[in-house]
């Protein structure tokens, strides 16, 4: 269950402009991990090397023992169909039905019955909380109804791998935990590997149990949720703690005298690090740590007040 | 900055390479199974809805054009007995394939490459590609047999209704005889112009769908880029469809030789 992805040396450029090189990290089988990153450091970008639909400059994407970056045309449509892709806009086709969109790769792919596809269609319907808009077109309804529209398309084909641009983009923040929820609840479910690319800080801190960060052309850390949350790295600190004081700018990165300036600042401590959200039925995911675990494994303290169930109530689990 | 440059002259170069890579990715999708039997009659129902009462239209004064001209110029030389003739010929050699090509690329090209423009930028093509479905098989393929098929159709029809309409102008303006006009149909033309027509509309049918899916499909930046793409489309097609009307009138002059009344 769940298919691990190793990219290895992956660089990216369009025309002269490097986008990010040397990207290496494996994503393991069956965890949610998260690839962070300012804006404008191609998070998109990597996710759609990731699948296929830009061609890396150098460096290899190997999944199931096939190279995504060099493989025929023929074993990437192959590939592909492990994927699950939920687009920033839900990517839905304007002409059909929300029902007709999740039932198209289902027609396309499988010879399944009317009846099998109207089964599968509306078990994906309920599961992310659509039953009744099955005969709405995607123009007719609201931004987060069509992501998770396109979260049930995405997950039709039963998917090992599933990959988020950005599900959070666009939503309230209540119905961006409820997203968040319900991506953990579909990963103890279906076990597959799930990567979300975002930059809401939120669902970085709660939602995964690795984090990438992507910064200044280079994945600056990969790693356990616990380590980049209690990581001392400036670049790491900064954009997880969302502070001003640290390497990054407004645009890209701060120059010599801005950094200059801020050297005597003192930086604010570390938050307490959040309770992971757990699956709301309780029982927990193959792939969920202990709460600190990786912590004391590695002899790290963790900031006070972290792991307490109060504060992650107080955070608006 | 003289790589810069030389970038920028070979760059016309590179996106015609680009767009006959992308033929020859349709042209292998062509024969690949399973064939999408219905997109390609939504397609063919589509192009030709959009386009058939703009063809008739056009082709009522094209014929009556042609038939004002060669009357005229034909009764100098009292050689009115063979207007039907040179109307007929006029209208299947030319002006058939060239109001054809009009309207399939200014119509259904506009029209194709605006609704996969449109598909682009919302990310719809990803999608599918994502899906494991490739969008040249499922998307392009029947558009481009739609659009031949429909060609061909409009060029009929704008024979039909030009050599019509020629005949009503010659014989209520131009107090030409009905019969004379009947009979000397076939004079000055032959039956290969019926084919060579066909042959003409098939392939403006086939280069009008393969630009503006071209166009389409690769619509960049917003809802501009789909407005580009579909004014680039047009104004490509009507460029290439002329050109090879062109090439292909002087290939046919060469192999079928005039036949002389």
């Amino acid at each position: 269950m769940g298919v691990e992805i190793q990219v290895e040396h992956l660089s990216k450029s369009f025309g002269k402009q490097l986008i990010w090189g040397d990207v290496t990290l494996t994503v393991p089988a069956g965890e949610i991990c998260v690839m962070l990153g300012p804006s404008g450091t191609g998070k998109s970008v990597f996710l759609k090397t990731l699948i296929g639909l830009l061609k890396p400059d150098q460096g290899s994407i190997v999944i199931e023992g096939t190279d995504i970056a060099t493989c025929s045309e023929k074993e990437l449509y192959e590939i592909r169909k492990l994927f699950g892709v939920l687009f920033q806009d839900g990517a839905m086709f304007g002409s059909m039905t929300l029902y007709d969109n999740v039932a198209f790769p289902l027609r396309e792919h499988t010879k399944k019955s009317e009846s099998e596809i109207r089964d599968i269609v509306m078990e994906k319907m309920d599961l992310v909380g659509l039953v009744g808009a099955e005969d709405k077109l995607p123009g007719e309804i609201s931004g987060g109804m069509r992501k998770r529209a396109g979260l049930a398309r995405a997950l039709v084909l039963d998917p090992e791998i599933v990959l988020f641009d950005e599900p959070d983009s666009g939503l309230d923040p209540v119905r961006t935990s409820f997203l968040n929820q319900l991506i953990v609840d579909l990963n103890a479910q279906i076990d597959a590997t799930f990567l979300i690319v975002t930059h809401d800080i939120n669902t970085a801190r709660k939602v995964p149990d690795n984090i990438g960060l992507l910064y200044h052309r280079h994945l600056a850390m990969f790693g356990p949720r616990e380590m980049l949350l209690s990581s001392e790295e400036p670049v790491v600190r900064q954009f997880l703690n969302a502070q001003r004081v640290g390497p990054i700018g407004m645009s890209e990165e701060k120059d010599a005298d801005e950094l200059e300036a801020e050297k005597d600042q003192e930086l604010p401590p570390l938050p307490p690090i959040p309770l992971q959200l757990e699956p709301s039925n309780g029982i927990p995911r193959r792939s969920q740590r202990q709460p600190g675990a990786w912590c004391r494994e590695h002899g790290v303290t963790p900031p006070p007040g972290s792991f307490e169930e109060s504060m992650s109530m107080a955070t608006g689990g | 900055m003289s790589s810069l440059t030389a970038s920028r002259a070979l760059a016309p170069v590179g996106t015609a390479g680009k767009f006959f890579a992308f033929g020859l990715d349709v042209l292998r999708a062509l024969f690949r199974r399973p064939f999408q039997l219905r997109e390609f009659i939504q397609q063919a129902w589509f192009i030709a809805s959009v386009t058939i009462i703009p063809t008739a239209l056009v082709a009522i004064p094209f014929g009556a054009v042609i038939a004002l001209q060669v009357g005229g110029l034909i009764k100098q030389f009292g050689a009115q007995s063979f207007t039907g003739s040179a109307s007929v010929l006029a209208v299947v050699q030319q002006a058939a394939p060239i109001g054809t090509a009009l309207l399939i690329a200014g119509a259904g090209g506009s029209a194709i490459a605006a609704d996969l423009g449109a598909r682009k930028i919302r990310e719809e093509l990803d999608a599918m590609m994502v899906l494991g479905i490739d969008p040249i098989q499922r998307l392009v393929v029947p558009r481009v047999l739609a659009a031949m098929l429909v060609a061909v159709f409009l060029n009929g029809l704008v024979s039909v209704v030009g050599v019509a309409g020629g005949y009503v102008f010659n014989v209520i303006l131009q107090d030409g005889t009905p019969g004379a006009y009947l009979a000397s149909f076939t004079a000055l033309s032959q039956l290969p112009d019926l084919w060579q027509g066909m042959a003409k509309a098939l392939v403006f049918g086939l280069i009008a769908a393969i630009v503006a899916c071209y166009k389409g499909m690769n619509a960049a930046g917003g809802p501009k880029g789909v407005g580009d793409a579909v004014n680039e489309s047009v104004v490509v097609t009507f460029i290439l469809l002329f050109i090879v009307n062109f090439v292909m009138s002087a290939i046919y002059i060469q192999l079928v030789p005039p036949k002389t009344g």
